[in-house]
């Protein structure tokens, strides 16, 4: 299954290739050109009739993980934050260290042997260490090295109501969207870009943006669902199960309130469970394709995804199935000549 | 052989109170090397092996099987699940981990709080509290109520993982490599002969207080018992002397818990049959099985072992494979070398 595979595969910010080899053997049959640009980047065109816009639509392949930073002298691992994480969610979990996975775990001091408050406290990244079962330095040296990516060890899960368990739903779930876009045709010329570096700044959508160049922008995501019962509903910014997202502000961007209605209305017209996504912080691809050039009229389209950003991301099929549907709909709707600039 | 045990037992689930289901995999691997096997009425599981001698001696093994995990407070309107804890549980080890509540039928869920962008900055410098946290199952409350109530057991869903130089790592290792330890002996002893009768004793309910282990030894009523527990493995931030070292041999209790004279046997054995081991002072309480058994009846001469693991209490505890094998080689040799003994003149002040 294209989902299992994509969040089963590593993929951290820069370190994108595993993710990027699957996506480049799903999506050739589908498209009339692939290219890789300098970055990483995956370009692929598939061409619409001419008179009809070009369209981006953006996912990105990079997840959020860890780096290797040194090796002490009992041979454990000190690492880094690749991407934003909640460093509180990384005590007594399974990880895979490098290209070769190799499997560690990040342990914490026994509650026996903690002082009084311990436990109120955070453990912070610079505290924790992962553990390979190494005898010494140089035995974790001969298979692992600084600059290693580290990935959360776990797998997808089906479960509840229609629910997906995985890493990395944000934003496999926007690319697995995206393959599956291309299987169909369209008048418009869809460009899918599978950027890089997502999670660090936005990195590779920015040249992407430049180099394709298109009429409008649509940008695939896994976003913030927070919708727990000790949260008060205003904050919630989406809901599991109530249909794809479609963003109007974040940190990064404005989004056309016009462009977001026209979906948003042909997911209604359609009978298709449709959301806005509260404005709130965070930001995803669509901050810097819109001020590319001389700006391009972006929108984002996310899934919602409980406990995003760590290894038990959870979302829903229903949700998921929704934003294929709307992206298609959304570009058979396109007629000849909107959207195209001078 | 060993691996696979390790592997059933760490991923059968059986918290403090529920262990039933740990107990199938311990009577599996062990009825091969049992004459009998027997549950008592708390569920603590006694493998027995008789001895050749005409009126046996009794030397009894316990190792619990139990493990600290998570039980169900309330189901809320919108199906998440409250929790509490079943012995020492470190809340910071809980956020988005994997679990499976224990109800009717097993459900997987996923352990969820507020989340980090909507909480105050002074908030996020502070560990999340158990009781803000809830259980994702994702299935409305009607759903959740037909399979789960209000005291059912939960644990961390955790595979047993493969680390480098044979050593593994995952939840339930407090026991479970203990209750391996056994095993190791019984299999030992199957090619020995040794005159006393051994029960080896997957005991319930120690992360509450050795609970299982006080009736069993009072049923048992052995002449010597032996707890096989674990121990503080050393890690970059302990201190060395708290600490024994993975891979260098299983450790040999001293201490007021423990009869001199059992500790200074297993000590001679173990230099003998060169067996790797280290040492472990308690000055007082031991917190393990030992410390019960010692009082039962009219009181028992005990020994300690265990065996350095890391990360107590936590889902990624890990151990050293080989510990747990000259654990359960030194014990099947200090059985041995009670043939022919007068218990009574060795055990003597």
């Amino acid at each position: 299954m294209l989902l299992k595979r994509l969040t089963d595969a590593c993929g951290m910010p820069g370190g994108e290739g595993e993710v990027r080899q699957i996506i480049l053997e799903e999506i050739k049959p589908y498209v009339d050109d692939i290219k890789v640009d300098r970055l990483g980047n995956v370009i692929a065109t598939k061409n619409g009739k001419p008179g009809y816009p070009k369209v981006m639509i953006a996912a990105h392949m990079d997840e959020v993980g860890l780096m290797v930073k040194s090796i002490d002298d009992g041979g454990f691992i000190r690492f880094e934050q690749a991407g934003g994480l909640d460093e509180r969610i990384l005590v007594s979990k399974p990880v895979l260290v490098g290209k070769n996975k190799i499997q560690g775990v990040i342990g914490a001091k026994a509650i026996h042997l903690q002082e009084k408050g311990e436990r109120e406290t955070p453990l912070r990244t610079k505290q924790l260490y992962i553990d390979i079962g190494a005898k010494s330095k140089e035995d974790t040296e001969k298979l692992v090295k600084p600059g290693d990516y580290i990935a959360f060890d776990s797998e997808y899960v089906e479960f509840g109501n229609n629910l997906i368990k995985a890493k990395a739903l944000d934003d496999r779930a926007g690319c697995a969207a995206l393959i599956e876009t291309l299987k169909h045709n369209y008048d418009v010329t869809v460009v899918a870009v599978f950027t890089v570096q997502e999670e660090i700044g936005l990195r590779g959508a920015t040249v992407a943006a430049y180099k394709v160049n298109p009429d409008i922008a649509l940008v695939l995501e896994g976003t913030l669902c927070s919708d727990v019962s000790n949260v008060p509903e205003q904050s919630y910014i989406t809901k599991l199960g109530a249909g794809p997202a479609i963003s109007l502000m974040d940190s990064r961007t404005i989004f056309p309130k016009n462009l977001a209605k026209r979906i948003y209305d042909i997911a209604v017209k359609n009978g298709v469970d449709i959301q806005y996504r509260l404005p709130s912080s965070g930001g995803n691809d669509a901050g810097a394709i819109h001020t590319t050039r001389e700006g391009i009229p972006c929108t984002a389209i996310s899934v919602p995804c409980r406990y995003i950003h760590s290894p038990s991301c959870v979302m829903s099929k229903d949700d998921f199935e929704g934003l294929k549907k709307i992206v298609k709909l959304f570009l058979e709707d396109i007629k000849e000549g909107e959207y195209i600039r001078d | 052989m060993l691996r696979s045990l390790l592997k059933e037992l760490v991923e059968a689930h059986g918290v403090t109170g529920f262990e039933h289901e740990a107990a199938k995999v311990v009577e599996k691997y062990f009825l091969p090397y049992s004459d009998e096997i027997k549950i008592d009425k708390m569920g603590s599981l006694y493998a027995i092996k008789k001895g050749k001698a005409d009126n046996p001696k009794k030397i009894m093994l316990a190792a619990h099987m139990d493990e600290i995990g998570l039980m169900v407070k309330k189901i809320d309107d919108k199906g998440f699940i409250q929790f509490t804890n079943v012995g020492g549980v470190d809340q910071r080890t809980l956020l988005t981990q994997e679990v499976i509540i224990h109800g009717k039928k097993d459900l997987f869920g996923v352990i969820g709080s507020k989340p980090p962008h909507i909480l105050e900055a002074s908030e996020r410098e502070k560990s999340v509290k158990m009781e803000d946290m809830l259980i994702d199952v994702g299935l409305p409350k009607e759903e959740v109520e037909k399979y789960v109530s209000i005291g059912d057991s939960i644990t961390i869903r955790r595979k047993l993982l493969n680390l480098q130089n044979d050593m593994v790592a995952g939840k339930a290792l407090d026991d479970r490599a203990g209750v391996a330890v056994m095993y190791e002996c019984l299999k030992e002893l199957s090619h020995m002969k040794h005159d006393c009768d051994v029960y080896a004793v997957a005991t319930v309910q120690e992360e509450v207080g050795y609970r299982g282990a006080i009736p069993a030894t009072f049923e048992i009523s052995p002449d010597i018992g032996i707890a096989i527990d674990v121990g503080f493995g050393s890690t970059p931030e302990l201190p060395k002397d708290e600490t024994a070292d993975l891979g260098k041999g299983p450790c040999i209790g001293f201490g007021a818990n423990i009869h001199p004279k059992v500790y200074e046997r297993l000590v001679k054995v173990a230099k003998e049959y060169n067996i790797p081991y280290q040492q472990d002072i308690y000055p007082g309480a031991t917190g393990t099985d030992a410390w019960g058994m010692q009082v039962t009846r009219g009181g028992v001469s005990t020994g300690l072992i265990s065996i350095p693991l890391r990360y107590m209490h936590t889902s990624v505890e890990t151990v050293q494979i080989s510990d747990i094998k000259n654990a359960g080689k030194l014990l099947a040799y200090f059985i041995v070398s009670l043939n022919g003994e007068d218990l009574e003149e060795m055990l003597c002040y």
